[in-house]
């Protein structure tokens, strides 16, 4: 292939190059995630002893709403965007993405999203305050006027996951390579496809629901104010009907990752395939159903409050049947622990935790203990962080050397992750205590019998923080000095189509499709 | 793999994301639809009932209470002239709400109604109420303002207490622009 990068920034700009702009993805993230986790950092700073040390109450909810939004939708969903990117095509022998200019178009408008994001910290009024799931009316009557911004963000945004979501729809579905059926294709491929159904499918409500807030703050209609016979509750349904699917938005390409990565360490084929994949089905159509177990506390009536009960733990099924799927392919398997493997081990473990903390907040009677309080904020950080993150660090690890073309040093990659699982739970798990003993989330001060634990939290959650820095250098380090990889498979266990091309994998691959028996 | 067959799966999935979209605004009647079928929610008819005759159920009798509170900076002094009335089914009843403005300004108000128990709501009909219309108060002046209501004869024989509640909401602002649109 005589045709390569251009060169300089226009290489960049202009790319229609799937691993390039996988390559933009991954970085915008992990430079998200820096500035998410920042946010996070000043909580925990705040948090470190009861009383009000270093921000103002007002500041601290700015702090709480952008951490939320900026993990969600800047750290983590363009991580996966930009996994999809470099490895869809490479795991079912596509020769790029199936909209390359689309491709393009959806990375470009994300960094402007979030600078108009991040500005709003410095406007008057300061940053939206009212949390990442921005309720009525504390995000129109009473919002700050930067709101209008935080709702453009929000637009820009959606817009730019709709497109990645039909360009991997339209990938996976028209682009597999010769011979491979749709249940022969690699769990990840699996998994992002789902995925990007129900990415178009909920995305578009979300961007109803702030073009309703945008209409009640500045056109005088009354979606969410009940003086003009509005309501906001109505707002948490229609949030919600997003935010609950959104939750598997994030989980499901982790799925994906960690049921790549557990049977290449393990040397054995993945256990239930084809469960695998109803289960993913199952997960994701439940999803849709569910959506009211996170307003318990809202007013329902008991009817609504039983049936959202047991929907919720129905979803206890099919992603059990995946924990059990992951366990029993590294049960007599030859396992080797390098770092991909340590974390899609912690990951398991981990995310079972916040599963199972899961089904405790799903029951309706004691959802009203729970609701609103740490046990909520140590739940979902179990799932996005152990889940999400963490697995987002195996997939790095796991693909890095086939990326650049170098091997990275594994005991630091092992530090990483030690360091990472110490952090990780020394912030979380003392959450847990707090949360049941009534500490409420969003706050800044807090009573004195919660200080031992909060103390715990927040130092673990600098060394969290610190070690990501260490995974910063990790990746750097191995695209400057990284020990060339030994051969195009690096891993002994691995299978798929992605490690048949060479190591970097060159500027263009699959030009003639693989023939998949 | 056809260029053809990628443009019409964009196409269709496209087409699901506007459909998507439309489905997000659709919730809103949906929400209401659904809540009335359901009876939960309390909200009554934001219209006067057209009363028709009907016989008065002097076998039972019902209780109903009146609430008052005020949104947030509403600073009206409101409330109900009359904590509660007892009613048989279909007898039709004058009740009111006594409303201040004690601020030294003219303030337009909107009272929202709500039922409690929530199914009860489909059996309050109003003939006539305070809060059908937007009130305006000038600085200082008072009203009393009426209810006329009947229960209806289907209420659930297991409801004998209904409970309903305004809230009252300053809406000065939102028809200052209205009429200033207009003008």
């Amino acid at each position: 292939m005589a045709h390569g990068p251009s060169k300089g920034f226009s290489r960049w700009l202009l790319t229609t190059n799937h691993k390039d702009i996988g390559t933009m993805y991954l970085w915008f993230s992990f430079a998200m995630f820096l500035l998410g986790g920042s946010f996070a950092m000043i909580i925990r700073a705040e948090l470190f002893q009861p009383g009000l040390q270093l921000v103002a109450p007002e500041f601290f909810n700015q702090m709480t709403t952008m951490h939320g939004l900026v993990m969600v939708f800047g750290a983590i969903m363009p991580a996966f965007v930009g996994l999809a990117n470099w490895m869809l095509p490479l795991m079912i022998g596509a020769p790029d993405m199936a909209l390359p200019r689309m491709n393009n178009l959806s990375f470009w408008i994300l960094p402007f999203a979030f600078a108009m994001l991040a500005s709003t910290l410095f406007m008057e009024g300061g940053a939206p305050n009212f949390g990442w799931t921005f309720y009525a009316p504390l995000s129109t009557t009473y919002a700050p006027p930067s709101v209008t911004f935080f709702i453009f963000a929000v637009h820009i945004m959606g817009a730019s996951s709709i497109m990645g979501s039909i360009n991997i729809i339209a990938t996976v579905m028209n682009l597999r390579a010769p011979g491979m059926t749709l249940m022969k294709m690699p769990l990840f491929a699996w998994t992002w496809l789902i995925t990007a159904f129900l990415l178009v499918a909920v995305m578009p409500v979300l961007a109803g629901a702030v073009t309703m807030m945008l209409m009640d703050i500045h056109f005088g209609t009354s979606f969410f104010s009940a003086a003009g016979g509005g309501d906001p509750v109505l707002f948490q349904h229609v949030f919600w009907f997003f935010g609950h699917p959104e939750v598997y938005i994030i989980i499901l390409p982790a799925f994906g990752v960690i049921s790549e990565i557990i049977p290449t360490f393990s040397r054995k084929p993945l256990f239930g395939y084809a469960s695998m994949v109803y289960a993913t089905a199952a997960i994701a159509f439940l999803s849709f159903i569910v959506w009211a177990h996170h307003m318990f506390t809202v007013g329902i009536p008991v009817t609504g409050e039983l049936y959202f009960m047991w929907a919720t733990m129905l979803i206890a099924i099919p992603t059990a049947a995946k924990v059990f799927n992951w366990i029993t392919t590294m049960f007599k398997g030859s396992i080797t622990f390098e770092t991909p493997m340590l974390f899609s081990i912690a990951f398991v473990f981990l995310f079972t935790i916040g599963g199972f903390t899961g089904l405790m907040l799903a029951i309706a009677p004691v959802d009203f203990q729970y609701h609103d309080s740490y046990f909520v904020v140590a739940h979902f950080h179990y799932t996005m962080v152990a889940g999400a993150i963490f697995s987002m660090s195996a997939a790095v690890y796991y693909w890095l050397p086939k990326w650049t073309g170098k091997m990275y040093d594994e005991t630091m990659g092992k530090v990483h992750f030690w360091v990472s699982f110490i952090g990780f739970n020394l912030t979380f798990f003392p959450q847990h205590f707090v949360g049941l003993a009534g500490m409420p989330r969003r706050i800044p001060d807090y009573a004195l019998q919660f200080a031992d634990f909060n103390m715990m939290s927040s130092i673990g959650a600098f060394i969290y923080g610190g070690s990501q820095l260490l995974f910063l250098y990790n990746v750097v380090k191995t695209i400057k000095s990284g020990k060339p990889a030994t051969d195009d498979k690096t891993w002994e266990g691995a299978n798929g189509l992605e490690w048949t091309v060479p190591s970097p994998a060159p500027y263009h691959t699959f030009s003639t499709p693989p023939q998949v028996k | 793999m056809s260029a053809n067959a990628t443009n019409k799966l964009v196409f269709k999935l496209l087409f699901a994301v506007v459909g998507m979209f439309g489905f997000g605004f659709a919730l809103v009647p949906l929400y209401d639809v659904f809540c009335e079928i359901a009876g939960i929610n309390g909200k009554t008819s934001s219209t006067a009932y057209q009363a028709v005759e009907v016989a008065v159920d002097t076998s039972r009798t019902v209780t109903v209470q009146f609430v008052a509170s005020n949104n947030a900076e509403m600073d009206w002094q409101f409330g109900p002239n009359q904590n509660k009335v007892t009613v048989h089914p279909g007898e039709a009843r004058n009740v009111s709400y006594f409303a201040k403005n004690p601020a030294d300004h003219t303030i337009t108000a909107q009272a929202i109604p709500s039922v409690s128990p929530g199914r009860a709501a489909a059996y309050l009909h109003k003939t006539e109420c305070f809060c059908f219309n937007q009130q305006t108060l000038a600085a200082g002046e008072s009203l009393d303002m009426p209810i006329r209501f009947f229960i209806d004869q289907d209420l659930p024989k297991d409801i004998h207490t209904i409970t309903l509640s305004y809230t009252i909401f300053d809406v000065t602002e939102k028809t200052e622009k209205k009429v200033a649109s207009v003008n």
